[in-house]
């Protein structure tokens, strides 16, 4: 018979090797999903999974897609080892987008170069002010983060079309519910021709050095681990809990805003009601597929930025519907959460009882 | 004809508030077993664009609301696979199950866009569910009155019978459940798949009466409400009854001010109104945690494994 | 239990021989013992001599490594609490199995093994409650009741089930003294309609009030069997703890150095959902001594260690001070930075991070007091040069400061733990348990480090249950007793009878003049 036996120490190996045992059995299961819903399953999955490595003139766009899901999730994920349960990234990453814009639309008849900066700053704290709210009901009255912050995400969306088809409507828009496009100095500026490969780019690869320098190196980042591991030792040490939630979601939603702003002035340019596209769910696959580190979720944004990217290929060479990405995001964490338990158990073959 | 519009808006308020009521009721039963299952959303979802496939191709809205519920218990217990027997993280796992309910349901449902089915019908004779005045009450369809039915079910259940009596302490303390030599395990999975069957009603109750056809992501968050609704019902179900009729009437007063074209307030913003409610009742049963907290299951959440 | 007390005088329990090992450790050897119907039989023994491994025999929940049972003379054999219930032993552990959200009666309910209308349950719990006149509200939750009306549920739980025999594990190491009275009362009533008890205890003087027979163990063997109203407490005392009492060796210097720690009218609630209040705790620990708190397990100990370190501050600045500096309010970073140090009994997840390594956990007490962390950065090298000083003199066995502190035995990690504390020399040092669960060589050795540390002129507190470890280090001791402290002694004016009283709550009557 099978048996689970709790090992002695994680497997370190496991611990890296499950994200990738994990990949290989989505892919076959997709391939079955997809094939059992009457498209071909095998090259959906080559679509999905392998065009977009394979093939040189995607990797610009996998980086744009990469970098807002590993900046949000490089955020979440250290709020996740703390235990702090910010699931409204996305909420605070259009309120990101909303406050930048706000300077972009405030300063559209300006130039200079600090107005990106100003709407950098602004999509900062946009975040952080959508995060502090979560922040403040757990500290001061135990109400959980979770409900709070994804709630706030529906507030943020209706703000968001509020905005876009009331007070900022672009006022020789056709009447089209969106804001103005951005002027020269509220855009990031393109760093290769003809694409859109943007500073959000480099700067979510930056971020996430500090980050790991911040979690592997520093008190604070050693504060956040022990808060989530152990809290009665975390108090025996001198750390504070409620300094550590405070810190956690204002980093996450602070990381969101400004990847929602780089969003809104790169690839949009102005904002739209199509703005919010689930990054920030995305990114909780992304933080959990990176091992919650902070170098592993660079990799774990390519590989959901891959979905993303190949998902499209696959909507024209198989006709996968759009929808099938989110699904294939999906199972990928639930076997990712599966394979999970090689890190802890072993398994062996139970003798037959004498 | 001031009488007919309160009879509508009182039929759109029970209308409103049925899958709320429902989905929120499962997860009252997982939770009191001690899980915490955040895939709410997302068994709905299933529930939803399963009883619509399925009534669409068979004409049967029964078979539809039967398949919701086997297509609730089946995402369900994907949770509890890996929640209790590899003791993955239930916090995580339920956002898992939310991001595939999400992703599955609309692809599932990418076929059905646009068509439309018979709306589930009233189940008392026309002579009843018709009457301009008692078709408040009697003119619902039949899931109203299961659901009403369900949750004096559900707490005369965990009041009264020892089945629910067993199921309250090992969602209280696991550990002595175990100790005097109850399944923690196999109760758990029982309590999980009753919160998906009641979740993929609920979400079916969207797209066979609500609004009888298939739209992506139709549950538009009920499902998270629901999980609030819990927390605000202070596990009870006879107040959870309450409270989802309350969210109903704040829903359809939303619906209303649409359609009375009110002006001064833009509609995005009586959108938001649920949302807001929601975190104002978490925050006010916090204020007054007395006795909400002593309520909670206090093994809500935490793992278990016997040995 | 309405059957007369059996005429036979055949033992309604008999043990013979009855031996039990666990690796490493010897907890039962050749037990024997026997239970008459109608008597209140003691078992004796301080903590670790194997009094819980024979009941949990007894009850079924472990198997015998060799030995038999007899139940009224027939063998048996009980291969689970089931059996154990069926055969009519009922028993009540010292750790409750109880619902707090719930009812008296739904908790009674939960603990049948068969199904019971409630109405007819309501009637037999009335009547039970009637006739040994428990005062018990069926229909109240459990968490608005005192430990004593818990205790009372659990024993309705057995009384239900028409015990012939019912085992007590240390019933009243959290009942206040009324509600022993009542305990004693109500046993006694049980006892009276031929039902067998079998009562376990350290507390002599509670045995001598209520026990006709004592089986005495130490290091799981038998060491005497007696007449508790007869015999000497001082004569049980002794047997319990090892006559061959320690030469206990004080150095010179005791007492004579200024107060480094100072804790005066130190008043806490207790943690929940159990804990016990600190009821204006005072004393003082100088320089040079070595301060023993002594106490049975749960009448504040850890709520007096979280006072001190900090993790729960006090009420005023001046509850607690540190070489003269008021440090009430301050929190556990702050009072180690000023040379206050502590150790929890608790060790995984309070001293140490399971999940962390041992270079990790470190960093958590250390970082205050050494230069681990320059401008909020942990050196890596010098974590593990400390880490690994720690290992070295502490002899942890462990594969290297990356091992994870979970891999390692309570044993060693204990030593680790230690060893990061003293490491740091602390001014004031306050350990809980400092050996427990700790083989007898490191031990000696962790001993001989607190000797060591105060000698150097550190003030340390050593909180334990251990009485042997206590008289051998401590130049003064007191008694910790429902969170009240005792004043403290010197060891050496104490005579071994009165430390055992002390132990069993009884400080400062009459019975001491037994001796």
């Amino acid at each position: 018979m099978l048996e689970w036996r709790r090992r002695r120490e994680p497997s370190m190996l496991m611990l890296w090797l499950s994200p990738l045992i994990a990949i290989g059995l989505t892919m076959l299961l997709g391939m079955i999903v997809f094939t059992a819903m009457g498209y071909d399953g095998f090259h959906a999955v080559e679509s999905i999974f392998v065009t977009p490595f394979i093939e040189p003139q995607r990797w610009p766009d996998l980086g744009v897609k990469a970098a807002p899901l590993v900046m949000i999730a490089l955020g979440l994920a250290i709020g996740f080892r703390a235990n702090v349960w910010n699931i409204g990234a996305e909420g605070q990453y259009i309120m990101g987008a909303i406050a930048g814009t706000g300077v972009a639309l405030v300063t559209h008849e300006m130039t200079g170069w600090w107005i990106l900066p100003a709407m950098a700053f602004a999509g900062v704290l946009g975040g952080m002010a959508w995060a502090a709210v979560p922040a403040f009901l757990r500290v001061r009255l135990q109400v959980s983060e979770i409900l709070t912050s994804l709630m706030l995400t529906y507030v943020a969306v209706q703000g968001l079309y509020y905005l876009v088809r009331g007070p900022w409507k672009d006022p020789d828009g056709f009447n089209f519910p969106q804001t103005r496009m951005f002027g020269a100095d509220q855009t990031l500026p393109a760093m290769m021709e003809g694409s859109l490969v943007h500073l959000g780019i480099p700067a979510a690869l930056v971020i996430a050095l500090v980050a790991w320098l911040l979690m592997e190196k520093t008190t604070a980042g050693y504060a956040v681990r022990v808060v989530g591991l152990a809290p009665a030792a975390a108090r025996h040490g001198g750390f504070s809990a409620d300094r550590v939630t405070w810190a956690t979601l204002l980093a996450s939603g602070g990381l969101a805003g400004l990847a929602g702003l780089f969003e809104a002035a790169g690839p949009f340019g102005q904002l739209t009601p199509q703005f919010p596209t689930g990054y920030g769910f995305t990114a909780i696959i992304v933080a959990f597929l990176g091992r919650l580190n902070p170098l592993g979720i660079v990799f774990g944004g390519v590989v959901l930025a891959a979905t993303y990217v190949g998902g499209e290929i696959a909507q024209t060479t198989v006709r996968l519907p759009q929808a099938a990405t989110g699904m294939f995001q999906a199972l990928l964490l639930f076997v990712l959460l599966a394979t999970d338990v090689l890190v802890k158990y072993r398994i062996g073959w139970k003798a037959r009882a004498a | 004809m001031t009488t007919a519009i309160l009879v509508s808006i009182l039929m759109t308020l029970i209308a409103a508030s049925t899958p709320i009521l429902l989905a929120a009721l499962g997860e009252l039963v997982t939770e009191k077993a001690g899980v915490l299952n955040l895939g709410v959303e997302g068994m709905m979802l299933c529930g939803a664009v399963a009883g619509f496939a399925v009534a669409f191709s068979t004409g049967s809205t029964m078979l539809g609301l039967l398949a919701a519920m086997v297509a609730g218990v089946a995402t369900a217990m994907v949770f509890a696979v890996l929640t209790l027997s590899l003791t993955a993280n239930q916090v995580a796992t339920g956002l898992a199950l939310t991001i595939f309910g999400i992703g599955a349901s609309s692809l599932i449902g990418a076929g059905f866009v646009g068509r439309t089915i018979t709306r589930l019908d009233p189940v008392l004779p026309a002579a009843l569910s018709e009457h301009p005045l008692l078709r408040a009450i009697f003119g619902h369809d039949i899931v109203v009155y299961l659901s009403l039915a369900l949750v004096l079910g559900v707490s005369l259940f965990l009041r009264r019978t020892r089945p629910g009596l067993i199921l309250r302490a090992v969602g209280e303390n696991d550990a002595s459940a175990h100790a005097i030599g109850y399944p923690v395990i196999a109760i758990r999975y029982a309590a999980i798949a009753f919160g998906g069957a009641l979740a993929g009603l609920g979400g079916a109750y969207f797209s066979l009466a609500l609004t009888p056809m298939w739209a992506e992501g139709l549950t538009a968050g009920r499902g998270w409400i629901a999980l609030a609704l819990v927390v605000f019902a202070a596990w009870r179900p006879g107040r959870l009854l309450l409270g989802a009729y309350l969210f109903g009437s704040v829903m359809t007063l939303e619906l209303q001010a649409k359609a009375a074209g009110i002006t001064w307030l833009a509609p995005e913003l009586l959108a938001m109104t649920p949302y807001l409610a929601t975190i104002a009742v978490l925050t006010m049963m916090s204020l007054g945690r007395k006795t909400g907290r002593l309520n909670a299951p206090a093994c809500l959440g935490k793992p278990f494994s016997a040995s | 239990m309405t059957q007369p007390p059996d005429q036979t005088v055949r033992p309604r329990l008999a043990l013979s021989g009855i031996s039990k090992s666990f690796p490493g450790v010897k907890a039962n050897e050749d037990i024997s013992l026997g239970v008459a119907p109608g008597e209140i039989h003691a078992l004796l023994g301080e903590n670790g001599a194997g009094k819980s491994t024979l009941v949990k025999i007894i009850y079924g929940v472990q198997q015998a490594d060799a030995g038999t049972i007899a139940w009224d003379g027939a063998p048996v054999s009980i291969p689970s609490p089931k059996a154990a219930r069926r055969l009519g032993i009922g028993m009540v552990f010292q750790h409750f199995s109880l619902f707090d959200a719930m009812t008296v009666i739904e908790n009674i309910a939960l603990g049948l093994d068969e199904a019971c209308d409630t109405n007819e349950l309501k009637g037999r719990v009335a009547a039970i409650l009637e006739s040994y006149s428990l005062p018990l509200d069926p229909e109240r939750e459990v968490h608005t009741l005192s430990v004593g009306e818990r205790q009372r549920i659990e024993i309705v739980r057995c009384l239900l089930q028409n015990p012939r025999l019912l085992i007590m594990d240390e019933p009243t190491s959290v009942l206040t003294p009324q509600e022993v009275d009542k305990l004693f009362g109500t046993l006694r009533q049980i006892a009276s309609q031929g039902c067998a008890i079998l009562y376990i205890s350290h507390k002599l003087h509670e045995i001598k009030a209520l026990c006709e027979a004592a089986t005495i163990l130490r290091a799981g063997r038998v060491v005497a069997t007696c007449d508790p109203r007869v015999e000497s407490t001082k004569r049980m005392a002794e047997l319990m703890i090892g006559a061959e009492l320690r030469q206990i060796e004080h150095g010179g210097s005791a007492g004579a150095g200024p107060v480094r720690l100072s804790v005066s009218a130190l008043t806490l609630p207790g943690e929940p959902p159990f804990g016990t209040d600190l009821r204006a705790v005072a004393f003082e620990a100088r320089a040079g001594e070595i301060l023993g708190i002594a106490g049975v397990a749960g009448n504040g100990q850890s709520e007096l260690l979280t006072a001190l370190s900090g993790e729960r501050p006090a009420n005023t600045a001046d509850a607690v001070t540190l070489d003269g500096k008021p440090v009430g309010r301050l929190d556990a970073g702050a009072r180690r930075a000023l040379g206050l140090c502590c150790v929890p009994e608790e060790r995984n997840g309070h001293a140490a991070v399971p999940d962390f390594s041992l270079a990790d956990n470190a960093v958590l007490t250390a970082r205050h007091r050494l230069p681990l962390t320059p401008l909020g950065m942990i050196s890596t090298g010098d974590v593990k040069r400390f880490a690994d000083s720690v290992i070295k003199r502490f002899d942890v066995r462990t594969t290297g400061t990356a091992a994870l502190a979970r891999s390692l035995s309570g044993g060693n990690l204990q030593k680790f733990i230690m060893g990061r504390e003293i490491g740091q020399t602390p001014g004031v040092l306050v350990v809980c348990q400092p050996t427990w669960g700790v083989d007898a060589g490191a031990a000696a050795a962790i001993r001989q480090e607190l000797v060591d540390l105060a000698e150097k002129g550190s003030a340390v507190v050593v909180i334990s249950q251990d009485l042997d470890e206590l008289l051998e280090l401590a130049d003064r001791l007191c008694v910790i007793n429902e969170g009240r402290l005792s004043a403290p002694r010197a060891v050496a004016s104490l005579g071994i009878d009165e430390i055992g009283l002390m132990m069993g709550g009884v400080h400062g009557e009459s019975e001491v003049a037994h001796a």
